[in-house]
């Protein structure tokens, strides 16, 4: 057998809307698969991964919870992805944001102001966009590979924050653990409605994304990302600079990270720790592709893989099924999306007979 | 033993998996492939040569395991950018994703088991000699494959007819198909052969660096093997003398970290990815280098017309 594409004339809308619904089906179908080799049940074990989070109100103030940086991250990166500017290093944006802005608490814990919250969540911003800002500059000046370097800077990020958790900022009053002090409450994001836990977060990210979604669809910003995206020559006939796309598009994207960064230790941990995030950074990949990189899409996907962080932590402990899984999940997800959004452009052909036999009856 | 002898092994050590890695996407993107998911090829390299070797109890049967793993991997990054044409840095880094968690799960039972250490070769006269000896002739089967490795791909590449043919897909698919190369083909070859040399890159981390098995325990050399491709501007030889500049950095800030020099162990542990971002930006400063290095057709998507 043999599969040949064919391009489409138009691209599908049909596929384009149903590609990540077929993706997330087919993860779930292999999903089942594996809980059935590790000898599990797998309806059950599915059950209780997709559905039982989404039951009760405090798992879906988690949801939100889990939510806020995947989207904000993801719809910063949607900008660079469409841009064809490969910022990964998203995870070491997010803590550099969660660092700077936890200068406020941590050092200058005696500050008591409503200015508070708002500086640090300024701070945030700035600080994982000056983090961007370093592979931005050295692929718009230097020619570098953004891709490596903002990878590698994540290492560099996480073992900062380790070092300063364990170091100078360690918590004095805190029996040597490697934690910070818990920050004051005028330094926490409160939560958005009473009914749970769920703090401003969620709505920083809905706001960033209807903004971008905007900015794409009705700005000359967001022609000029697609264009430069698609085609950097013909960007350029535009009078559109690549340079200054890979700034504003770097920037962009380090401070949305930065920001999910701060509103996730402000909101939900409340101190600095060795390790303040799950992958956040890696999974908002993830979101950003599963949303098709819109950012409307990125909201519902956001949601979707917030619920694969709440399923595994829900096996973990009805089923004592491991944590690992989760990132299986995440990485097949990925996958099928992106084998999926070949049907977007591409008819699929399965060939089951010898072609040069009937290519050589054609040509008769 | 001098205590010179003693540092350059274990940079020979920390430098192997590096070269290994690099010379296999070195090839991979010599085709026009960017295969972004060597850490996921590598660390589930990793798992499978672990788990094999201790169910049989031969890290020879381990070695053969990982190479497999991570090849049979590097199939399912080759049919979704190959023949579903799909975005090669997004799969890329969905191998390593997905590579980072299948690997955690399957090796999950091993965590904490001390392994086999994969014995010495020793060649007889040749390790009498003095310094050069132990060095270089006293050292387990995957350093003398690396080596080898090197050697072959360098003469593969630039002096057999099938290397010339890589090359010629890689800096243009469409004139390799006009000439009737058989494209895709090499193509799904070249990355196989970029995911064996990851997975025996990290069948040496699980059974050599430390036997062991430690969830992620790639570290993120994967990504510095990419790099190591780049500072190689993709010649072989370049791959080791890179190989080696990445072992020497990881090992000094070791040796600082033991002997206790005033710096925090973090900073010295941040040296290896730091020198990583310092050698892109030098190679890649030099625009016209890149230009004429880089294999013209990588990262291109390729469908046939009929």
């Amino acid at each position: 057998m043999r599969i040949e594409l064919e391009r489409r004339p138009d691209v599908s809308r049909l596929f384009s809307i149903l590609s990540p619904v077929i993706a997330l089906a087919l993860t779930i179908f292999f999903g089942g698969i594996m809980f059935m080799m590790l000898g599990k049940d797998p309806i059950l074990a599915l059950y209780s991964f997709f559905i039982e989070p989404l039951m009760e109100v405090w798992s879906l103030h988690e949801l939100a919870i889990k939510a806020a940086p995947l989207i904000l991250i993801a719809v910063g990166l949607s900008v660079c992805y469409r841009s064809n500017n490969w910022n990964i290093g998203a995870e070491g944006q997010f803590i550099m944001g969660a660092i700077a802005g936890s200068i406020l608490p941590v050092v200058f814990y005696d500050w008591q102001s409503p200015l508070v919250l708002p500086l640090m969540m300024i701070l945030g911003m700035l600080g994982g966009a000056l983090f961007a800002a370093i592979p931005a500059f050295l692929k718009a000046h230097m020619n570098t590979n953004e891709i490596l370097t903002s990878l590698m800077l994540v290492y560099v990020a996480q073992l900062f924050l380790d070092w300063l958790v364990r170091g100078p900022w360690r918590n004095p009053g805190g029996m040597n653990f490697p934690e910070t002090r818990t920050f004051d409450p005028i330094a926490v994001l409160p939560e958005m409605v009473a009914s749970g836990r769920a703090h401003w977060g969620f709505g920083f990210a809905i706001i960033a994304a209807v903004l971008i979604w905007f900015m794409m669809r009705y700005t000359l910003k967001g022609f000029e990302i697609t264009v430069l995206g698609q085609s950097a020559r013909a960007g350029r006939f535009a009078g559109f600079s690549s340079r200054k796309m890979i700034w504003f598009s770097m920037l962009l994207s380090g401070a949305l990270a930065g920001l999910a960064g701060i509103a996730e230790v402000s909101g939900a941990i409340q101190q600095l720790r060795p390790v303040i995030s799950p992958g956040y950074g890696f999974t908002a990949i993830i979101v950003a592709f599963l949303g098709r990189l819109n950012p409307l899409g990125i909201v519902v996907a956001g949601l979707v893989l917030a619920l694969t962080y709440l399923g595994g932590e829900a096996v973990q402990v009805s089923m004592q099924i491991s944590d690992k899984p989760i990132r299986v999940f995440q990485g097949l997800l990925l996958f099928f999306v992106l084998s999926c959004d070949t049907l977007i452009h591409y008819k699929i052909r399965m060939m089951w007979y010898d072609l040069s036999e009937t290519a050589g009856k054609g040509a008769r | 033993m001098g205590i010179v002898e003693a540092i350059l092994l274990t940079v020979i050590t920390a430098a192997t998996p590096l070269v290994l890695a690099a010379i296999g996407e070195l090839v991979t993107e010599r085709s026009g492939v960017l295969n972004l998911g060597v850490e996921g090829m590598m660390v589930m390299g990793a798992a499978c040569a672990f788990i094999a070797t201790q169910a049989t109890g031969s890290p020879y049967v381990g070695i053969l395991a990982g190479i497999a793993a991570a090849a049979l991997f590097s199939l399912l990054f080759g049919f979704l950018t190959l023949t579903l044409v799909a975005n090669q840095v997004a799969t890329g880094l969905a191998l390593t994703i997905l590579g980072l968690g299948i690997s955690s799960m399957i090796a999950e039972p091993y965590l904490g088991q001390s392994g086999i250490k994969l014995p010495q070769i020793v060649f007889p006269v040749l390790s009498d000699i003095p310094f050069l000896g132990p060095v270089l002739f006293k050292q387990d089967l995957i350093f003398y494959l690396s080596i080898a490795l090197v050697a072959g791909v360098n003469w593969f590449l630039f002096k057999s007819r099938a290397g010339l043919k890589l090359r010629s897909v890689g800096d243009s698919h469409s004139s390799a198909h006009a000439l009737g190369i058989n494209v895709i083909r090499t193509r799904y070859l070249a990355v196989m052969f970029g995911g064996a040399c990851a997975g025996l890159a990290g069948a040496q981390l699980s059974l050599v660096y430390t036997p062991q098995w430690v969830e992620n325990m790639s570290a993120g050399r994967g990504w510095i093997a990419l790099a190591l491709v780049v500072f190689a501007s993709w010649r072989p030889w370049r791959i080791v003398a890179g190989g080696y500049l990445f072992g020497a950095v990881s090992i000094s800030q070791l040796y600082a970290q033991a002997y206790g020099v005033g710096i925090p162990s973090q900073f010295l542990s941040a040296l290896p990815y730091l020198a990583t971002i310092v050698v892109l930006i030098l190679i890649s400063h030099n625009r016209r280098m890149t230009l004429i290095n880089t294999p013209a057709a990588l990262g291109k998507p390729f469908v046939p017309d009929r």
